[in-house]
Parts: structure tokens; sequence; C-alpha cells
């Protein structure tokens, strides 16, 4: 336990390196310069006035300097501040946002679970049948449509035809004068159609997974040998096989924690939700590099850790790892 | 059953599912009317006429037209080769990076296989719409790009298919046996390993082409998807999401193609993933 | 909306709704129901943008100016005629010779915070404009200052060098408080996402990614405005604005042409909603490498205006909302000439005629031969779904006489970084946005050729150049009158630029709103006056 453990801590370093590679590497793809969207070409601007810019952001130094500086100065967890005119600190921008993000994401992800379990338990059990092709036919459905669209037309339906809910924000103008649970019931109307149109939209991908899953426990030998012995088919099922067909669905929360950060650029646009998809669309278009490489960054090493804990935990529960190699 | 091939037998399996069928229909229709696009309609996708702008459908203009007054079905129809190409052309990119990287890795093993293996999970840090956005944003959003960093960023999970694939057949009776003959690494690998590792790599297939298509979806609401005046189902779709309310036309018809295709590429998809799988016979 | 405070001559990138001026075409109805104007309710707009800063002097955005324009004030401003008036300077002298101008400062004026409003902060202000330290994009007029002094606190003046006839203008310039920035790092300072200003209203909070919440300001020296709340949501998609106005999550926003002509026409949108519309002070053009061989020929420029239909443009682009664009100048303003000479007009059979005398021939495929090269060459454009548009349609008609133009849409930065500034294009499509003075020399005078300027299609024409001068160097309107008069002849004559079009400005905001009065200002120089009576009262 102990040798892996060390191993697996010493392989964050590499991993952090090629990290902050590929960030490097993708961010200086880029032609432009942030010092375009700063003057935003205002004719009342100089050409010594560009150049000052430029110096003042220190944009003129050749690439690998720019690089070991960067490096550098993330080894000090200073990400720097935003090109952005507002020049606040990277980690600001990205604290203030995370919350949002992360807690909507969570919910998400919750109902993700809770709703595509049941679903596709009940494929497997009904395999073939019209009830497996149809639940199939659903979630892919969800899988299948724009979620932009998908998320307009219930905007208009729901917001402006029917007005039953908010259209977007997160709050609606003097919530927060509203005693708690008003608040709460509030915030909650502005959460349904995002959260619900995201979590629509990923059904498809756990409930096969849950249903294949749980189709390869039903064809083991134990489970032919509990039908055999006349035990119940729903005790069958949920006793026997639900518990092992679990497992490998669970060590699918560790693949959604990208996710869970990332946040999406598409529905945090379209129901003007602060959180990190917007914050980076918008530090991609304004080539603001220290933003977008700090949340590229602080992004995957997130992720990482989230990974490390979900295998260490994995590895304490399994024996086979927790006394040896492989 | 008389079924000979193993081909056949597959198609019987497949046969089964009636919604896979249904799906690789619209393919196969979708195919031919990208094809015979020019024969299918009386209009060129491109051509503008600012006094027939946002028409809604009618005998002239089946599906109504668009926002510079060009026919909706005609840039539909076009529109289908745009997409298919998006998804085909940026799958092919990350099948073929993930076999490579699947196959070295599972075969050598070791210090390969480590550093492969933590490219993939580096790779898998980074949440791949924003590498792709960002890539694309700062490059330029040309149907080229989009196609090769899709390509590029979603080959991850082919490999490790293929890796855990090549890890089992490795150790099969049939490849000892055509190492023990004095095969080379190169014949073990693309005449015994290769072909059965295949099959999984299929259904993944399927699924990263809808994947794509949704991803350029995606990128043109963003404004950097395929640009105009070429038309995508995406861009169509986009330029319809600020008339939704009264020229529901220009969304609908984009949406629902998008809507069936990637349905349809789903369907297959499983319905491939049925016919293979071991456990029913 | 803009109130239009900070008067800087921007290039719009992505909106068409610039500042809002200019005469109102249509009267709004007037609501049914009434009462006396009343203290309450807040008017919550929408924007697609973020503010990036309020500091005025670091910002370029509109998000930002528009806030700002609310908290600030600058010494004078234009009022609802477009006149120059004065804002914290009660009033001014000129001097004689026109190279000294001596504000004087408005008493009893504070800063949120309490303290006097003084020259101090004028003379803050200033200095900061000019430091080479501060990245703001507004130094260059403030350069021309040769002596910038505060003789009492209630007396400001500079003196030109020589007459400079932008100078009174750039005085509506947004004055900080020094009592606050002085001595400290302006890039730093909290007042970027705090400030503290001498406006209408009082800065409350900013919940990034969600809104900016003003308050009105008690003690305003010209009275405390009516509407208590200034909200600014944030919501960076126009078709969920659109949808948040229609729902009442927003009281006002620009609409664009095809809400305005196709969706908002119904009895119900009317009754809860006043429409209004003037042209906005902003232009759209084709520009054209002049560098290029191909494009030296003056009369293969104006043959390409003779090809392209503006009227169509402006009917699939615009919805028929704008107006034919001739000259760089906005219609209707003092220096704008009603008819030029010659504005070669959409003309075909005249774009063949001076193509064919330019030594064009029509080869076989219908593509303009000479010298054995095809007439060929691309347009590039930025992400704004306007002049994607425009491009597709100019691209058409280009066709029809026998030219092949290709587009190129580009993200904002790269366009400009990789091709504006270093003049690998051909042929572009832009937008300049207007202040009311119509000084042009940075974006028309050939001593603006240089890399990253602004004349970057590399006009230069003696006669121009020597207007240009004559123009900003006087302050006799009628004589600088004259030479913008005849700079529109030439341009027009020598079509560096196609002209396409100035759009309207298009706003609809709620009928509980009383008191907007259109103005060829626009409709926000009054905010103040705004509001809603008892009754109507919704925050």
């Amino acid at each position: 336990m102990g040798r892996y453990l060390i191993k697996r801590l010493l392989m964050i370093f590499p991993m952090l390196i090629g990290i902050s590679l590929i960030t490097f590497v993708v961010i200086h793809l880029a032609p432009g310069e942030p010092v375009e969207m700063q003057v935003s070409m205002s004719p009342k601007i100089s050409a010594a006035t560009r150049e000052k810019l430029r110096e003042y952001y220190g944009l003129n130094k050749p690439l690998h300097v720019q690089y070991g500086i960067w490096v550098s100065h993330l080894a000090r967890l200073d990400f720097g501040r935003s090109f952005g005119s507002d020049h606040r600190p990277v980690t600001e921008k990205i604290a203030e946002r995370i919350p949002v993000t992360l807690s909507l994401n969570v919910i998400a992800l919750i109902l993700e679970f809770c709703l595509a379990i049941p679903i596709g338990i009940l494929a497997a059990t009904h395999r073939d049948t019209l009830v497996d092709r149809s639940i199939s036919v659903f979630v892919f459905l969800g899988f299948a449509v724009p979620t932009f669209w998908l998320a307009l037309l219930c905007m208009y339906l729901f917001g402006v035809k029917l007005n039953w809910l908010p259209i977007s924000g997160l709050h609606s103008m003097g919530s927060d004068k509203l005693p708690f649970f008003g608040w709460l019931w509030d915030l909650a109307k502005h959460l349904i159609l995002p959260v619900g149109i995201a979590t629509f939209g990923s059904l498809a991908g756990l409930s096969r997974y849950m249903r294949s899953s749980m189709l390869e426990v039903l064809s083991q030998d134990y489970i032919t040998t509990a039908r055999a012995k006349g035990v119940k088919e729903r005790l069958v099922i949920y006793k026997h096989a639900l518990k092992n067909a679990m497992l490998p669905v669970i060590t699918l929360l560790g693949f959604s924690l990208p996710g869970l950060i990332g946040g999406s650029v598409i529905f945090e646009t379209i129901f003007a939700i602060p959180g990190m998809g917007q914050l980076f669309y918008q530090g991609v278009m304004a080539r603001d590099y220290p933003l977008v490489m700090g949340i590229l960054i602080i992004g995957a090493f997130l992720t990482l850790l989230g990974n490390l804990l979900a295998d260490l935990s994995y590895a304490f529960a399994d024996p086979r790892i927790r006394h040896g190699r492989e | 059953m008389r079924s000979s091939t193993p081909f056949m037998q597959f198609w019987m399996r497949f046969k089964e599912n009636r919604f896979s069928v249904a799906g690789l229909a619209v393919i196969a229709v979708l195919f031919l009317i990208s094809f015979a696009a020019p024969l299918l309609t009386q209009y060129r996708p491109e051509t503008i006429n600012a006094w027939h702008v946002l028409l809604p459908p009618s005998s002239a203009h089946w599906f109504g037209t668009d926002e510079l007054g060009r026919d909706v079905l005609t840039r539909i129809i076009y529109g289908a080769r745009v997409s298919l190409k998006v998804g085909f052309v940026a799958v092919g990119i990350s099948v073929a990076i993930g076999v490579v990287v699947g196959l070295l890795s599972g075969f050598y093993g070791g210090w390969t296989d480590s550093i492969l293996m933590r490219l993939v999970d580096i790779m898998l840090c980074f949440p791949t719409f924003f590498l792709i956005l960002a890539v694309i944003a700062m490059l330029e959003p040309s149907i080229n790009y989009i196609m090769m960093i899709i390509g590029l960023t979603s080959w991850t999970g082919v490999a490790r298919l293929v890796r855990a694939e090549v890890l089992s057949l490795k150790s099969r009776d049939f490849v000892l046996a055509a190492r023990v003959l004095g095969a080379s690494d190169a014949r073990i690998i693309f005449r015994h390993i290769l072909p059965n590792a295949l099959s999984p790599v299929l259904v993944s297939a399927t699924l990263g082409v809808a994947g794509a298509i949704l991803t350029e979806s995606a990128l043109s609401f963003l404004g950097i998807g395929v640009q105009p005046p070429t038309p995508s189902w995406g861009n169509i779709l986009t330029s319809g999401k600020d008339y939704i309310e009264f020229a529901w036309w220009l969304s609908l018809y984009p949406g629902l193609a998008i809507l069936v295709t990637v349905l349809s590429y789903n369907l297959v998809g499983e319905g491939i993933r049925d016919a293979l799988d071991p456990r029913r016979r | 909306m803009t109130l239009g405070r900070r008067l800087a001559l921007v290039l719009f990138a992505f909106l068409a709704f610039g500042c809002a001026q200019g005469t109102p075409e249509q009267k709004p109805r007037a609501a049914a129901k009434g009462g006396p104007p009343a203290y309450g309710d807040a008017l919550v707009t929408g924007s697609i943008g973020e503010p990036s800063n309020l500091i005025p002097v670091l910002s370029t955005d509109s998000a930002s100016s528009d806030i700002s324009g609310l908290v600030y004030n600058g010494l004078v401003r234009y009022d609802k005629d477009l006149k120059l008036e004065g804002d914290l300077a009660q009033s001014w002298d000129v001097s004689r010779d026109g190279l000294t101008i001596t504000f004087h400062l408005r008493h009893g004026v504070k800063w949120h915070d309490g303290e006097p409003f003084t020259s101090r902060d004028v003379l803050y202000t200033y200095k900061v404009l000019v430091d080479p330290k501060t990245p703001t994009a507004y130094s260059d007029a403030y350069k021309q200052v040769k002596t910038a002094e505060a003789p009492d606190p209630y007396t400001f003046r500079v003196t030109y060098p020589k007459p400079f006839a932008p100078a009174l203008e750039s005085w509506g310039m947004n004055i900080l408080p020094a009592h606050l920035l002085e001595g400290k790092d302006i890039t730093k300072s909290p007042l970027i996402r705090h400030p503290v200003g001498t406006g209408p209203y009082i800065f409350k909070e900013w919940i990034t990614g969600q809104k900016v919440t003003l308050e009105s300001n008690p003690d305003y020296w010209e009275g405390r405005p009516y509407i208590s709340k200034y909200v600014y949501r944030i919501i960076p998609d126009a078709s969920t604005m659109y949808m948040e106005l229609k729902s009442g999550g927003i009281d006002e926003m620009p609409l664009s042409p095809v809400q305005y002509q196709r969706q908002t026409n119904t009895p119900e949108f009317l009754s809860r909603f006043n429409k209004y519309r003037y042209p906005a002070s902003a232009y759209t053009y084709l520009g054209y490498n002049l560098r290029l061989p191909l494009f030296q020929d003056k009369r293969v420029r104006q043959a390409m205006t003779c090809a392209i239909n503006k009227e169509e443009i402006i009917q699939g682009v615009l919805f028929g909302m704008g107006q034919i664009a001739h000259g760089p100048f906005k219609p209707g303003s003092w220096a704008y000439k009603p008819k030029v000479n010659d504005d070669f007009g959409y003309d075909p059979a005249r774009a063949l005629a001076l193509l064919k005398e330019a030594g064009w021939v029509m080869g076989k495929d219908g593509i303009l031969v000479k010298d054995g090269k095809q007439f060929a060459f691309t347009i590039m454009l930025n992400q704004n779904d306007q002049r994607v548009k425009t491009a597709q349609i100019v691209q058409q008609r280009l066709r029809k006489v026998g030219i092949v133009a290709k587009i190129r849409v580009m993200e904002w930065a790269s366009f400009i970084t990789n091709f504006i500034d270093t003049g690998k294009f051909e042929c572009v499509i832009l937008g300049w946005t207007l202040g009311q003075d119509p000084d042009i020399y940075d974006v028309w005078h050939s001593s603006k050729t240089g890399p990253k300027e602004l004349n970057f299609i590399h006009f230069k024409n003696a006669e121009v150049d020597r207007l240009i001068e004559e123009g900003r160097e006087t302050f006799d309107i009628e004589k600088r009158k004259a030479c913008y008069w005849r700079i529109q002849d030439i341009l027009a004559e020598e079509q560096p630029y196609t002209f396409l079009y100035v759009p309207d400005a298009l706003p609809a905001v709620s009928s509980r709103f009383h008191g907007i009065v259109p103005a060829p200002a626009g409709i926000g120089y009054n905010l103040i006056k705004w509001y809603v009576p008892k009754a109507e009262q919704v925050y």
C-alpha cells in the first residue's frame, strides 16, 4: 500500500508538467495579442500607445522565457493578473465562479445518477422488449438534441408563453429581501430549466452503462444459481445483482470530474449563469492568456487530484491493490 | 441457424433491433441525399434574395427561406454534406490516433505503455470542449481546423479501448502461436490483434460521429463553427435561434436534422454493440 | 443605451447599437395610464457584455461606459440637440486666439463619498490620462495640451500650442476623484470594481456575471433622479435577452431590425413597450487595400461601388431600417454634405463599362480577366451578424459583374493584429462609430498610415490632408464645413471605401417609463427625468 501510494503521489509531478506544457502550447497557437482587445482599435490611440501597452504586459519576450516565467510563478501558486482591463488576479476571478459551476454540476450529477440508474436497471431487466427500446430512444433523444435549441424552446414555452419559470439568471430582482425559503424557492425555479436540460442530455451515457453492467452481472453463474434455487426475481436483482453492477458505475463518477469543474459554455451563455464556462469562453475570445491558462491549469489540477483520491480510495477498498502490485 | 460467414451472423443479430435498423436506414438515406444534393433541389445553397427574407414554407420553398432569403431545404441538403464530412473526418483522425496509441501501449507495455497512458491521463484532465474552444477560437474557425481539433482531442477513449483489447488478446493462444512461429511484431499486430480489436472501436466510432456533429453545432452556436456562406446544420440552426418565435422553420428543420441523425448513429452504435456482444451468443 | 458621455471615436466591433443619437422617426405610442412624476421603481436593462473596468479612462467597452456614464460626469457634455453644454463646468471661456480654455467649475458638487469636487480632480484626471504608465486608449487628445493648471479650486485652465477644434469635446471625459486615486496605482485601484463619482447614480454592487446595481444620488446637483434603481443585467445571449424583455425580466433593450419589424408589432407588445427609432452614430463600409495594384485604379473601386446594391443590403440586413452612407460623416450633422457630386449608385452596366475602361475583359467562365489573371480577392471581417450578412450580399453582387470575392470571418483580435495591422488584407468590411466632432484626422490623414494606425487602407491624398488640417485648426464652423464638404466630394470620387450604410438604433423601453423625449441625441440623455407613476411601479 505504502509503495503504491508513494508511486501515485510521485506520478503527479510529471503529470503536472505535462498539463502545464499542453496548456502553454494550446494558448500560444494563437496569433493575436490581448493588447488589441484592450485598445479595440480606437482612432484616438497612437502606435506609441500600443507599444506601451505591449511592453506593459511583457509580451515582447521570447516564448520559452514566457513559459519559464509562467511556470516559476505557478510553482508559487501565482497565476498572474487578468489581461482584461480590470487586471484582477486570475485566482480571484476563478474563485468567484467555481461555486456556481460546481454546485450546479453537482446537482445535475446527483440527478443524473438518481434517474439514470433506475432507468438502466429497468432497461436491463426488460432487455430487448419495447420498454428497453423506448428507453434507449428516450435517453438518446436527450443526447441527440442540440442543447441550445432545446433550451431556447423550453425558455420560450415555460418562460414567455406560460410564464411559469424565469428565463435566465440565478435570482429574481429583489430576491435578497425574501425570507430564506422564499429565496431558495426563487433560486430553485431559476435552476429547473438549466439543470433539467443538462440532466436530460446526460442520461444516455450512464443509463446505457448501467444497463450493460447489469446485464453482465445477470449473466453470471451465481445469479443463474440463485434463480435456479428459486430466489424471487426481485430479490435476485435488487439484492444480489445490483450491488455488483453498481461497482463499475461508481468508477464512472471519477470520469465525471473534469466536467464538474469545467462547466458548460453553452448553458451558461444561454441561461446567463455566471460560471466557469462563460469565464473561459470570454477569456479565450479576449486572448486573456493568464486567465485561460489559469482555468485550464486549475481545472486540470483539481481533476487530477480528484482522480487520485478516487483511485486511492478504490485501492484502499480493493484488497488486490492494497497488498501488492496489479 | 444456417448463417455461414461471421458477417451474416452479425447481420442476423443486428437485424433483431428494429430501432437500429431504422437508424441505419436514416444514415443510408442521408448519404444518398448528400451525394445527390444538386439533383434534389433547383436552388443553390448560397443564392441570396434580400426581398424574400424569412418567408414561411410554401410550394416554392418547402422549408421556407432564411435570414438572407436562401432556400432552407437546399441549405439543409447541402449542410448534410458538411455535417457528415465533419463527423467522418474527425472520427477518422481520432480513431487513427487512438488505435495506434492503444496498439503500441498494449502490445509493448513497459515504458511505452506508461508514457502513453500518462499522456492519456493528462488529456483526460482537461474538459474536452474547453480544449477545442481554446484552439479553434485562437486559430481560426475553418472546417478543416474544426475536424482536426475534434479528432485530436477525442482519441483517448479509443486508445484505452484498444489497449484493453490488446492486453487480453496478447496472451491468447493464437497470438502466442504466431509468436512462436517467428512472426514479426508488425505481422502479429496487423494480422492477429488489430482485426480482433476493431469491433469495440467500430461502436465507439459510430458514437464519435454523432458527437462530432453535436460539437460542430455547439461551436456554431458560439459563432466559431463552419463559416458562412457554407451551410452546416449547426450554423443554420444558430441563425434560426433568433427567430424561434415567428420564423420557426429556420430552426425546426435543421434542429430535427441534427436530432434524427445523431439519434440514428447512437441507435446503430447500440445495435452493433449488442450484435457483437459475446454474452448474446 | 448609452448616454454618450464619453466622447471617444471607437470602431465598433460587435454591436450595431452604439451611441444613441439622432432624430426619432417614430413617435412612441403614449401609454394610456399615467400620473405625475414619482420617485421610486427600478429600470432593469440588459447587456450582452459585462463591464470590464469601471474606471472610465481604462476601459473601452460599451458596457463599462454605460455604467460609468451614470456614475461620473465630464466637464462638458452634449445636450439633447447635440450641442456642448456645461456639466461639471458651469461655463467656460475660450481665449481670443482659441488656444486657451478656462473652465469655471460648478460649486457645491460632492463626490459620492461626500468629499467636495474641485479643480484638483480635473487636474488629476488630466495627469493620469497623459501619464505614460496609464494603460489608456484616450491619451492622444490630452497630449495636445501644452499646459494644464488649476489656479483655484473652481477654475481649470488648459492651453494648446495651436488651435485644436476637438479640444472642448475632449473635456467630456469623465472626471476621476483625485482624493481616492492620487499617488496610487490606478490599474490596481478598488475603484475598478467600486466606482465613486459625482453622477446621478451611486454605485451599489456588482455581482460578477449577473448584474451591476446603481442607486439614485439624492444630492445630485441637477436634482435627484426619479428612478431609484438602475440594474444592469448581464445576459450574454441575444435570443435570451429578447425573451427576458418579453417576459418582463428586463425593461429595455436595443431591438434588432428583424425584431423591430416582424416580432414586435403585436398589440400585446406595443401596449407594454414603446419602440424608438433614430439613426445610429455609426457607419459600415467596404474598405480596399490601396497598396495593392488590384485596387489602385480608382475606376475599379468606382465600378465595385456601382456593382453593389446598397438598397439591397439595407433591405436584407436592416429590413429597411437604415440609410445609405456616402461619406464618413453622420447624415444630418452640419459636416454632412447631403448630395455629393457623384455617388456611384447601383448600376451594373456602368460597373462593367468602368471595368472595361480599366482593362478588365470578361473571360469564358464569366469572370473578369486582365493580363491573364482573374479578378478574385478575399473580403475579411469579424464575427458580427450584420456584417456577415452584408458580406454575403456583396459577394453575390460582385459575382454578377464577374468579380470573385471570398469571405473570411475572423475572431476580432486576430483579425486586427494579423491582417489589419500588418496590411495583409485585400478588402475588409468594418464599421466606425462617430463622435460628434467631425475631425477625421486619424482615419483619413496620410500621416496615419503607419503600422497599427487607423488609415490602414493607405489612403493618401494631399488635398484631403490639407483640408483635414484646416478643419481641425479653426473654430469657425462655416470654414470647417467648407473643408468637410469638399472632403466628401473627393472621397466620393476616389471611393477608397465603398460606404455602405448607417444603421438605425432601435431601442424598446417598457411603457411604464414616462418622460422619455426622443431628441437628436436619442433617448438616454434625460434618463434622470424618466419616471414611473406611483400606480405603475413594480419594484
